[in-house]
């Protein structure tokens, strides 16, 4: 993630505390949303942003997880996301994104 | 009256000693370790030789001894499986080594940023003297060079950045304002080597199109860089100082930018001033950028593989009113992605592939070749960036499946069939779907292709002015008139 | 799920985009905090 976000993301999450804020990722690459996920939980892990060292506890998900789908108006995600849910596997992101929550809790 | 593209280049530069100068490894190392410190010594362990640069697969398929459809068959990882009698030279240009590429810097060089020991100079002089781009004149331009002790004063006093060769100093660059960001070392440097790789572009483009650089009415440069002062970032224009170092005596130029999708919105431009009878040899030209070497080093040591990104590369196209011969851009069928057309990629795909195809009455299934953005998966996918082109060909295929051409069960075999495997350096803007044009060119003038349509994104809100994205597409076709 | 939360939102140019994934979380009832899109290349 870049060094901009991680400062703006890490002023917010002092600003308004960890415990009432949740992110949502868009990556599709797992293995980057990963990383993503991971910054914004544990710490960056190259060690090179601003979030480096610094476990924010965020809970993160992404857009594609069924779950956060369900929550959406139908017609409005279709729309938005539809496509991208096509030629990803939605229920390998959910299953990496459960994880890393439950992890963390 | 139809436009053509009539000719390409394509260059490449290994640039090792400089992976330091990108801008993620020049982040990193001053709070790693500093210069010569653990960081700096991990990545120059893991930087290629020029040999194996050379011998790389998409280097290859890049200056054209290759078609991108050989990686298929290419066993990964690429740089594991090196092409056996890889040659520097390619149908469309070459892969410089750095030795020779200190002396196209040097004479790039107008205002003395650039530094180099005598000792070094006299090194390299035979070298540069040899290549036949090179006149007389160009290589009085690399002079007796500066003392070593000189050089180093420069650097430690004045900001200067060291420059190596083979991990020794040879040299430095300087900056040319006290306080001026635009105008720091770092900055030139960036710039310069734009300009360099331009120029080495340019040269074999008119090489490869038989014309003289005096024939060349006007040039639009797509390269990155913000060349500019304290008043005027970004000013430009790089356009005309390539052509100056071309000798393109008879043309101006100004510089085109867009991010990411800049040469598709260059050769529209061109295409347009041709079409409009403006004029009437354009040229559209791309330096490297020295930015993005070492961009994705992080992920190169994680997996303990070289850093992958230690080449600079560049390309040229030249534009004409029909030869008769030469493949035809379809100027009433542009694809462009509105301001208000939304951000999803249903939208931005459909801006870009399904309307400007629909205004001339065609299916997506009747394009043979999509070209999107290239960039070398093997570079991205071990920093956890994805794999871009395939992405983007799925969500086209998935497109073509939402319109009905094809079954979902077929996207697959559109990505195959009608993609390509991504091999572009992650230079940015050299990517953006333009280096397939030089075998599409080549497809299309022995028959064996009828068009291809190229797509390319910008990521416009990295600049902080826009959440939005630009996109923009071109379509090119087999030239009607020609025989057989 | 989303309904009165402060939410985040970090998108991806070649993935879901930041302004789409927002449009959504709205439509769900988010207060969004923050978007961005990232550039993996």
């Amino acid at each position: 993630m870049d060094p901009e976000s991680q400062a703006q993301i890490k002023r917010i999450a002092d600003d308004f505390g960890s415990d009432n804020i949740m992110v949502v990722l868009g990556a599709s690459d797992i293995e980057g949303a990963e990383i993503a996920a991971e910054t914004l939980t544990v710490g960056d892990p190259s060690f090179a942003g601003p979030l480096a060292g610094v476990s924010l506890g965020l809970p993160v998900y992404h857009i594609l997880e069924p779950e956060v789908k369900e929550s959406v108006p139908e017609e409005i995600y279709e729309q938005e996301v539809g496509i991208v849910s096509m030629i990803v596997d939605t229920e390998e992101v959910s299953r990496a994104f459960r994880k890393i929550r439950e992890t963390n809790k | 009256m139809a436009v053509v593209i009539r000719e390409c280049s394509y260059i490449l530069v290994h640039v090792p000693d400089f992976v330091r100068y990108g801008s993620k490894p020049a982040r990193d190392i001053p709070i790693n370790g500093g210069p010569g410190g653990a960081l700096e010594r991990r990545i120059y362990e893991h930087v290629r030789s020029y040999d194996e640069a050379v011998a790389y697969p998409p280097n290859q398929v890049y200056i054209g001894n290759m078609h991108p459809d050989d990686l298929h068959t290419t066993p990964q990882p690429w740089f594991e499986h090196p092409v056996a009698g890889a040659k520097r030279h390619g149908k469309f240009g070459e892969i410089l080594p750095e030795e020779e590429w200190y002396g196209w810097l040097k004479i790039a060089d107008d205002f003395n940023l650039v530094w180099l020991t005598p000792a070094f100079i006299a090194q390299i002089r035979d070298v540069v003297s040899g290549h036949p781009f090179l006149e007389e004149e160009d290589i009085g331009k690399l002079g007796n060079g500066v003392a070593i002790n000189k050089i180093r004063d420069k650097i430690e006093r004045d900001d200067a950045l060291p420059l190596y060769y083979d991990g020794s100093l040879v040299g430095s660059i300087r900056r040319d304002h006290e306080v001026d960001d635009t105008l720091k070392a770092q900055v030139l440097m960036e710039n310069l080597m734009a300009k360099a790789s331009g120029a080495l572009a340019m040269h074999h483009l008119f090489n490869r199109a038989g014309i003289e650089p005096q024939q060349v009415d006007f040039i639009l440069s797509c390269s990155e860089e913000a060349v500019g002062d304290r008043y005027n970032r970004g000013g430009g224009s790089l356009s005309k100082a390539i052509g100056e170092m071309c000798r393109c005596v008879n043309a101006t130029g100004h510089d085109i930018k867009a991010f990411c999708a800049a040469p598709i919105h260059a050769i529209m431009d061109a295409a347009s001033l041709v079409q409009a009878g403006v004029f009437e040899r354009v040229v559209v030209v791309g330096g490297g950028c020295l930015a993005k070497i070492g961009m994705k080093y992080v992920g190169h040591l994680k997996h303990d593989m070289p850093v992958l990104e230690d080449v600079l590369a560049g390309f040229a196209f030249l534009l004409t009113p029909d030869d008769g011969v030469s493949p035809i851009v379809r100027l009433d069928s542009i694809g462009k992605h509105d301001v208000g057309a939304g951000s999803s990629q249903q939208e931005i795909m459909t801006s870009l592939i399904v309307k400007p195809l629909e205004r001339i009455g065609v299916k997506m299934m009747a394009i043979d070749k999509y070209a999107t953005e290239l960039h070398n998966p093997e570079v991205t996918l071990p920093a956890g960036s994805g794999n871009t082109p395939l992405t983007n060909y799925k969500i086209m295929g998935a497109l073509a499946a939402l319109r009905g051409e094809i079954g979902r069960d077929q996207i697959d075999t559109f990505v195959r069939e009608r993609g390509m495997p991504g091999f572009s350096p992650t230079q940015g803007h050299i990517p953006a779907a333009v280096p397939f044009l030089g075998h599409a060119l080549e497809a299309m003038q022995q028959g064996r292709m009828q068009n291809t349509m190229f797509v390319a994104k910008g990521s416009l809100f990295l600049g902080r002015m826009s959440q939005l994205s630009d996109g923009l597409s071109f379509l090119l076709e087999r030239n009607p008139r020609r025989n057989g | 799920m989303f309904k009165g939360k402060n939410v985040i939102v970090v998108g991806e140019r070649d993935g879901v985009p930041g302004p789409a994934i927002a449009k959504c979380l709205q439509a769900a009832g988010a207060n969004i905090l923050y978007k961005t899109t990232e550039c993996f290349v």
